[in-house]
């Protein structure tokens, strides 16, 4: 493939990619982010390959493994065109019928259709699903159509025409202009205008100057980036091209968890493929411009994600923040000036040169512009990707297209910006989703993680997993989030096991003004968000589980018992075998009791109890009822006169 | 004793040679070819690239990608990220814990199992998930752990 040298070569190679591709031909995309290929989407791809082969059809019929669509809960994914046919949740065993129906019958298999819950209506199109509907998608819509091993998808889709605009038709400081009236403000939790970062790293003095992009993406249950960085590479390596013309960096890191092992193996493709074409390495496009990247792969610390633990880690150190009285676009990687940004602000820029910034104002609240993408999870119905408006409000994304609870079970809260954020209730539900009224509210946007959680969350105990998970992860360097963690750790670790006492909670509270006010990064000062917001809206949880030695969710192991109720027990002797304590005694037609000396809590005897029964409870705060003496326990068969005697 | 081969270890150390800052690229290489960084793998590190052991074995011992003990023959990974905390993560741990009788980050005395903790490896729809051996098992309950581990030697 010759390089290109212009935007005009660029041009024309689009209009040839886009002239070869015959639109009607059939075309079979499936997504192929790692959740899909957890859930067999690398089991239905050899299917279908398997099965084109049989029916001779290889030649005729196209396949495509995109990245992520977003619709986790309803993986793998397939997309037939030139119908656009969603089919959701594919097997192996599908694949015959859908290549002979299909692909060459033109017929649509209708139980592999989305279906309204309520009117059991089915739905063709994945546009018109309401997962989708209600939602913008313009920074991840390039995940349905591009392979993100082959660079000619994204440029038949327009990839790379931003840059050669900045590059051939901008100076860089046109480039800069854009960016700061756009108002993008970062997407990795910070919410820092990016315009403003770009241009003070730009007129800092030092040479050479470094662009970054930050996919250390660490807060659990948010994937984002990660389903960008697999299916979309180019488009995260465009933006940075751009904020490096821009800036005046002439080199560009990319730091990727090595827990995303698909998002490190499809960059590093991007990367190659991109200098084989031009578009990355000298004279890119045959402007003159000269720029590289290289790829460092994380270790598993959540703090290195901060910048300048970040910056260390580049540099070979151990990935531990330093003080930012000095400003890390002053003075970051190796002491020279250092521009770092989250992998979704990067892939937002393209957009933002392509349809100006004019148009990315109009989207959005007046305080934050454009769209942004959300990882919906918890005990929701539709778990995954979804990008909206900012100002959308948390109703709208967790009810509309989240589909509301799992099991028709009660809403307590959305938990955002994870381990720096807090818990939102009910009552703020329809609250826009806006970086500045998430932390009116006493959360965060964060990176955009959407934890949903329902009445069978313990709160306090869900204080207590992020105080946990912190603690493990601080650094250590500085006294006020080390000491801090490990005695909120230790207060929270006592309520939720029944030793807590008054006072518990003005301790807390004490321990996280220091907090908040002396420690050395953001890991630290926003550590006791959880623990302060969740005192804040669910106060009466931590007073039960202190003054009542009760878990209102029935959660916390120490302070909740199982129970077998004795009216509903049908004796089917399914605990007892399961049991791995050998705890539960009883016969066949004996009701069967649970011995609380010999119980672990380990819950398998509630898991195991046929729904229909029920007769496995869980009870807290109160004592367990004495069981009944054995002769009343034995369940006598139905007389033929009727009635059940024995109970 | 577990005998290890230097050589793997001299040849990843060229990949690098001459590039600044590698240390840490250079111990997940080493790791994922040998399924641990050994004391002799730290020791030819340092001599050959005239870093001190002790910083080698800051780096090494801050990073949990990077393991300074030996791993059993199966790896099993949980997710203990937020949603999979609230799907009910907590309890799958405490079973699997129960039945190896071994701690979250140890590995069983006949080097069967090594038990790891994970936060969110981004399948939050099949939550709770456990990785064995890179094969993924969603929506896991606490019956179902024996099953999954008794399909491991």
């Amino acid at each position: 493939m010759p390089r290109l040298n212009s935007k005009e070569e660029l041009k024309a190679l689009r209009r040839k990619i886009v002239d070869m591709r015959d639109l009607n031909k059939p075309y079979i995309t499936l997504c192929s982010g790692t959740a899909c290929r957890a859930t067999g989407s690398d089991a239905v791809a050899a299917a279908i390959q398997k099965e084109l082969k049989d029916q001779g059809l290889t030649e005729v019929v196209g396949v495509r493994r995109t990245g992520c669509h977003g619709f986790c809960e309803r993986g793998p994914i397939i997309i037939i065109y030139p119908e656009e046919i969603c089919y959701l949740g594919v097997t192996p065993e599908d694949v015959p019928e859908i290549i002979t129906k299909t692909i060459k019958g033109k017929e649509i298999i209708e139980r592999l259709l989305y279906a309204d819950p309520n009117t059991g209506e089915r739905v063709v199109h994945e546009q018109d699903i309401p997962f989708y509907k209600y939602q913008t998608r313009l920074v991840f819509s390039g995940n349905l159509w591009v392979d993100p091993t082959n660079i000619e998808d994204y440029i038949a889709l327009g990839g790379y025409q931003a840059l050669a605009k900045a590059l051939h038709e901008l100076t860089p400081e046109e480039v800069l202009e854009e960016v700061k009236r756009a108002n993008l403000r970062g997407r990795g939790g910070g919410g820092f205008p990016a315009g403003r970062k770009w241009e003070t790293t730009r007129n800092a003095s030092g040479e050479p100057k470094y662009v970054i992009v930050n996919c250390d993406e660490g807060d659990p249950g948010a994937y984002m980036d990660r389903s960008i960085m697999e299916g979309n590479p180019h488009r995260v390596l465009e933006g940075l091209i751009i904020a490096a013309y821009a800036i005046g960096a002439i080199q560009g890191f990319v730091y990727v968890r090595q827990e995303y092992p698909l998002a490190v193996n499809n960059l590093a493709i991007a990367l190659e493929q991109a200098r084989e074409y031009g578009l990355l390495g000298e004279d890119i496009l045959g402007s003159g411009f000269t720029f590289d990247v290289k790829v460092h792969r994380g270790a598993g610390a959540f703090v290195s994600g901060e910048s300048s633990a970040l910056m260390n880690a580049i540099e070979g150190k151990v990935g531990e923040p330093r003080p930012k009285y000095i400003h890390t676009s002053e003075r970051g990687v190796w002491d020279k000036p250092s521009n770092l940004n989250n992998v979704e602000t990067y892939a937002t820029v393209p957009l933002i040169l392509e349809k100006g910034a004019d148009w990315f104002n109009s989207i959005g609240t007046e305080g934050s512009k454009g769209t942004k993408i959300f990882s919906l999870v918890g005990t929701v119905n539709n778990t995954g990707l979804v990008e909206v408006p900012m100002g959308t409000t948390l109703r709208d994304i967790i009810y509309k297209i989240g589909g509301g609870i799992r099991g028709g079970k009660r809403f307590k809260g959305v938990q955002t910006g994870g381990p720096s954020g807090g818990i939102i209730p009910e009552q703020y539900l329809d609250s826009p989703v806006d970086f500045d009224e998430l932390t009116k509210l006493g959360s965060m946007m964060g990176s955009g993680g959407m934890i949903v959680m329902d009445e069978d969350t313990c709160i306090v105990d869900i204080a207590r997993y992020f105080v946990d998970f912190l603690c493990d992860e601080s650094c250590g360097k500085c006294v006020p989030c080390r000491e801090g963690l490990k005695r909120m750790r230790e207060i929270l670790e006592d309520i939720v096991a029944g030793r807590g006492k008054e006072g518990d909670i003005e301790l807390l509270e004490e321990i996280a003004v220091v907090m908040k006010k002396a420690s050395l990064c953001a890991l630290g000062t926003t550590a006791a968000n959880p623990v302060l917001s969740t005192i804040r809206y669910f106060r009466d949880e931590y007073e039960a589980h202190i003054k009542e030695k009760r878990c209102p969710a029935l959660v916390c192991k120490d302070l909740i018992s199982y129970y077998i109720e004795p009216e509903k027990c049908i004796a089917c002797l399914k605990c007892l075998k399961s049991c791995p304590e050998g705890a539960i005694e009883g016969e066949k037609r004996v009701i069967h009791v649970i011995d609380q000396s010999k119980c672990i809590k380990c819950g398998i005897c509630y898991d195991v109890c046929p729904p229909k029964v029920g007769a496995v409870k869980k009870i807290s705060g109160e004592p367990v009822p004495p069981p009944l003496p054995e002769p009343d326990r034995v369940i006598e068969r139905k007389g033929r006169k009727g009635g059940k005697e024995g109970r | 004793m577990v005998k290890i081969d230097l050589k793997r270890v001299d040849e990843i150390i060229d990949r690098y040679k001459g590039e600044e800052g590698v240390l840490i690229q250079l111990l997940l290489d080493i790791q994922n070819e040998l399924n641990w960084i050994p004391r002799e793998a730290i020791t030819q590190i340092s001599e050959r690239l005239r870093i001190p052991k002790s910083h080698i074995y800051r780096i090494a011992s801050f990073y949990k990608a990077m393991s300074l003990n030996p791993v059993g023959r199966h790896t099993i990974q949980i997710c203990l990220g937020t949603a999979c905390q609230v799907r009910g993560a907590p309890k799958i741990l405490d079973r699997m814990e129960e039945s190896l009788k071994i701690k979250e980050g140890e590995t069983t005395p006949d080097m069967r199992f090594s038990l790891r903790r994970v936060n969110c490896l981004g399948c939050c729809a099949m939550g709770p998930v456990v990785v064995v051996d890179g094969n993924y098992y969603g929506k896991v309950t606490s019956a179902m752990v024996e099953d999954i581990l008794e399909k491991y030697e």
